[in-house]
């Protein structure tokens, strides 16, 4: 009685020290505590409970891929791409070395920037996920049933791969554009004579329908301008493909300046069905070229990397009608292209007005050949003949774009740090709310389709400083989410997010969670090194190599004796996970392997190299709490002097 | 009834220390009396005891947790099943269960002298339910060091395939 009394006092006293102190919070202008609570609740998912979208947000200068939880913004994965993981062994296992393999050799790094899941319909599917490599061009293909890359293929004659990876609407194709000109083929040449000389090389990968292999079909080699990003037509535009320009001056040096120099840069305008048909009728040059494309096998659980010799390239002056310059002000960065297809959405960074062009408008032009002169041979519309309308924003540095399919636009301003909600049609500004601080892209699930779910906006900020505890000069990024479900935006939730994110790409859970891959099947493993079953453990010596055949199931290696291993040898272990059980990986590491550990999901084969330099008996050990007996996980391979002649052996449990 | 002293001086400190007041002196006057409110965790009931191992006590009439209600096993073994359930039991179990001997979990021979079939493809294709709800699978589990049976991924006809395997050992 009396320590129930107790209680309850404390309980009433605690209840009025929280009251007592009022709004103390410092606060972002969030007007009241009941509203705060109402938007804990909007981005609250109940433990067990599941997220209702997955955003993928591309890593940026980690090269990956980060898989993250709508409202929650809980990250749930880390896929690694362009980059070496030592959590799983990508980039590290000897199957997945080559999915690194470039024309530059083994580049283990890359910088991923615009992640974009395929379309059927102009819908999304959610069979894939493309995401392109800046800085050694690259695009990569990740399945999104196993949540792995699949595929990465470079793209020669480019550089700073960054109008990429957007697809079509019906994943016809996935197109990179090079942000960099640069002579092609590259040669031996002064810079300075880098005008008229330098080109654009925009890539038009086909993917095939069924398995999702991709394949450089052609590319068009622009004038040497700054490719900077794009967008595909849609619905009516179906077909066309919209890239931003900068750098029409062609300068080749303190572009800050000298690359500002022009009141009207271009959108770039591709026809490219009409490319197609020109290819397909034997149109364009083969170039002898050489880069690597990259595939990954769920069956022998190993990747292959081909050297490509030979790309088809189209001068885009022998294809009339197929490309025209449509004139936007102040160095475009963004390229939208609403839902409708309509509108493509031109911001000048360097502006605070966004340029919306109309489809209909720029296809009457075209037809009407209202031309306002040409640049390398290539037609200039007259801008007010294309211009649907500008939206008078009173932001600074429009960056990027996006839809909620119900009629309205969001758009980024990087230096006021805001994101500002627009109408389409109208011109006129809704709303507009800060974010905290610099924002770059911005996502809203299905935003650059044709049907996007408008619910949520994620707005990708470049600088965090005070969002979160400090740690040290270097802070993660930060996201900010804004419910978009009535008339205004609402702020809702930060969340930090891994590398630097760039772009994301959102989609519902329901199109994913079912059909994501729980395990591989072990009767399907066709790794050359599996170890199928338990009996076929083994060790095997071909001169200096020596291979390990070893399983691995809650909780033992097989074998997990190891002797006859020599100081100079060689040891691949290749390790089979004979579980079939869903969330059930094992890891693998070895004492002063120079490489990472394997983690082996169930039914997988991964394979590392030790090269045992000092005689001795050395412990091997699962790195992934497995089982209540994880620690007894263990085994020794002895290592003799390379002039022993003790006989190769295993064994466990004798 | 009353509220001590010191229960006051806990809410005044309280109040101080959550509006940002001075915290100079919060720490004069009070403790805090855990051993009142830590509540007594009741003592789990231990098992009783069998004189018996549960891997060689006969339990013929259990038929376990699972999706296998009733088996009925034909007088004759069926060769061609028993031939393709010791190929499944080479891939999926052979890793954890050794013939002849106990090895990880216990080994398969004369099994059918003591466990029924029902639970035999329970065991095999419902693991993680037996050995919370099955009390002998939950025994085993003990008895083997709480090394877990793994859920291999069988369909029914597979386990039933190395049940018939289990017939001919």
């Amino acid at each position: 009685m009396k320590k129930y009394n107790y209680f309850t006092a404390t309980f009433l006293v605690l209840l009025l020290v929280f009251s007592s102190c009022g709004n103390q919070g410092k606060g972002n202008g969030s007007p009241s505590g009941a509203l705060n609570s109402n938007n804990a609740e909007k981005v609250y998912v109940a433990p067990g409970e599941h997220d209702e979208f997955y955003a993928f947000m591309s890593g940026g200068y980690s090269g990956n891929l980060t898989v993250y939880g709508l409202p929650s913004g809980r990250m749930f994965k880390e896929i690694p791409v362009f980059s070496q993981f030592a959590t799983s062994g990508y980039g590290y296992s000897e199957e997945t070395k080559p999915m690194l393999n470039t024309s530059f050799g083994f580049v283990p790094w890359d910088d991923s920037h615009h992640p974009d899941i395929s379309q059927t319909n102009g819908e999304l599917d959610g069979r894939w996920i493309f995401i392109n490599g800046n800085n050694t061009p690259r695009i990569a293909r990740i399945s999104l049933t196993t949540f792995e890359t699949e595929e990465i293929i470079e793209v020669p004659n480019s550089a700073g791969n960054h109008s990429s990876s957007f697809i079509t609407e019906n994943t016809e194709y996935v197109v990179a554009g090079t942000r960099f000109s640069v002579p092609v083929p590259q040669r031996d040449m002064p810079i300075k004579e880098y005008k008229g000389n330098f080109k654009g090389a925009l890539s038009f990968i086909g993917v095939d329908p069924e398995d999702g292999r991709m394949d450089l079909k052609f590319q068009i080699l622009m004038p040497g301008f700054n490719y900077d990003l794009s967008h595909p037509g849609r619905g009516k535009s179906h077909g066309w493909f919209f890239f931003t320009t900068y750098n029409t001056e062609e300068a080749n040096s303190l572009l800050e300046v000298n690359a500002s120099q022009n009141d009207k840069d271009f959108i770039a305008a591709i026809n490219w069905k009409k490319i197609e048909e020109y290819v397909n009728n034997g149109g364009g040059t083969k170039m002898p070229a050489n880069y690597a494309h990259n595939v990954y096998s769920d069956e022998t659980h190993t990747a292959t990397s081909t050297m490509e010799k030979e790309v088809l390239t189209v001068d885009p002056t022998k294809v009339p009608g197929a490309v025209f310059f449509l004139p936007t002000p102040k160095s475009p960065h963004g390229c939208d292209v609403d839902p409708s297809g309509e509108y493509i959405i031109g911001n000048g960074k360097l502006s605070a007005d966004l340029t919306v062009h109309s489809f209909d408008k720029m296809i009457a032009a075209i037809e009407g050949k209202k031309f306002d002169g040409e640049a390398y041979g290539i037609p200039i519309l007259k801008f007010e003949d294309v211009l649907a309308g500008t939206v008078k924003s009173g932001g600074l540095g429009p960056l990027h774009t996006e839809f909620d399919g119900e009629g309205n636009a969001y758009t980024t301003f990087f230096i006021s740090s805001e994101v500002v909600m627009w109408k389409l049609g109208t011109w006129e500004v809704i709303d507009r709310k800060p974010t905290y601080y610099s924002v770059g892209h911005l996502m809203i699930p299905g935003g650059n389709s044709r049907k996007p779910f408008g619910k949520y906006v994620v707005a990708m900020n470049k600088i965090t400083k005070d969002r979160y505890l400090p740690t040290g000069p270097e802070l993660e990024h930060s996201a900010q989410l804004y419910d978009i479900s009535g008339d205004k935006m609402e702020l809702i939730y930060d969340f930090p997010t891994h590398g630097e994110p760039h772009y994301a790409a959102g989609i519902p859970a329901e199109l994913l969670a079912p059909k994501s891959q729980k395990i591989y099947k072990l009767a399907e493993n066709k790794h050359p090194y599996a170890t199928i079953g338990a009996a076929d453990g083994k060790v095997v010596r071909d001169g200096k190599d020596v291979h390990v055949y070893m399983s691995t199931i809650r909780s033992h290696f097989t074998p997990d004796n190891i002797e006859g291993i020599k100081v100079g040898d060689k040891v691949y272990f290749h390790v089979t996970n004979q579980e079939q059980d869903f969330d059930v990986p094992h890891g693998f590491a070895v004492i002063g392997a120079n490489t990472s550990e394997l983690l082996i999901m169930p039914g997988q084969t991964k394979t590392i190299i030790w090269e045992p330099k000092r005689v001795g008996v050395w412990p091997f050990y699962c790195t992934d709490f497995c089982s209540a007996l994880h620690q007894e996980m263990q085994g020794y391979a002895r290592v003799s002097p390379a002039d022993s002649n003790i006989e190769l052996s295993w064994s466990l449990g004798e | 009834m009353k509220i001590g002293s010191k229960s006051v001086a806990v809410i005044f400190s309280l109040l101080l220390m959550a509006c940002g007041g001075k915290e100079e002196k919060k720490k004069e006057g009070f403790s805090v009396d855990r051993a009142k409110t830590t509540t007594e965790k009741p003592v789990e009931a231990t098992p009783a005891v069998s004189a018996t191992p549960p891997s060689e006590r006969i339990e013929l009439d259990n038929k376990g947790v699972g999706p296998i209600k009733s088996i009925a096993l034909d007088a004759e073994i069926d060769q061609a099943m028993a031939k393709k359930g010791e190929e499944i039991y080479g891939q999926m179990c052979l890793a954890c269960h050794r013939v002849d001997k106990k090895f990880i979990g216990p080994a398969p021979s004369g099994v059918l002298e003591r466990r029924s079939p029902e639970w035999i493809m329970n065991m095999i294709l419902n693991p993680e339910v037996m050995v919370k709800e099955d009390p002998l699978a939950k025994e085993l589990l003990g008895e083997f060091n709480g090394a877990p049976m793994a859920n291999q991924g069988l369909t029914e006809e597979q386990a039933r395939a190395v049940l018939e395997y289990f017939r001919t050992l």
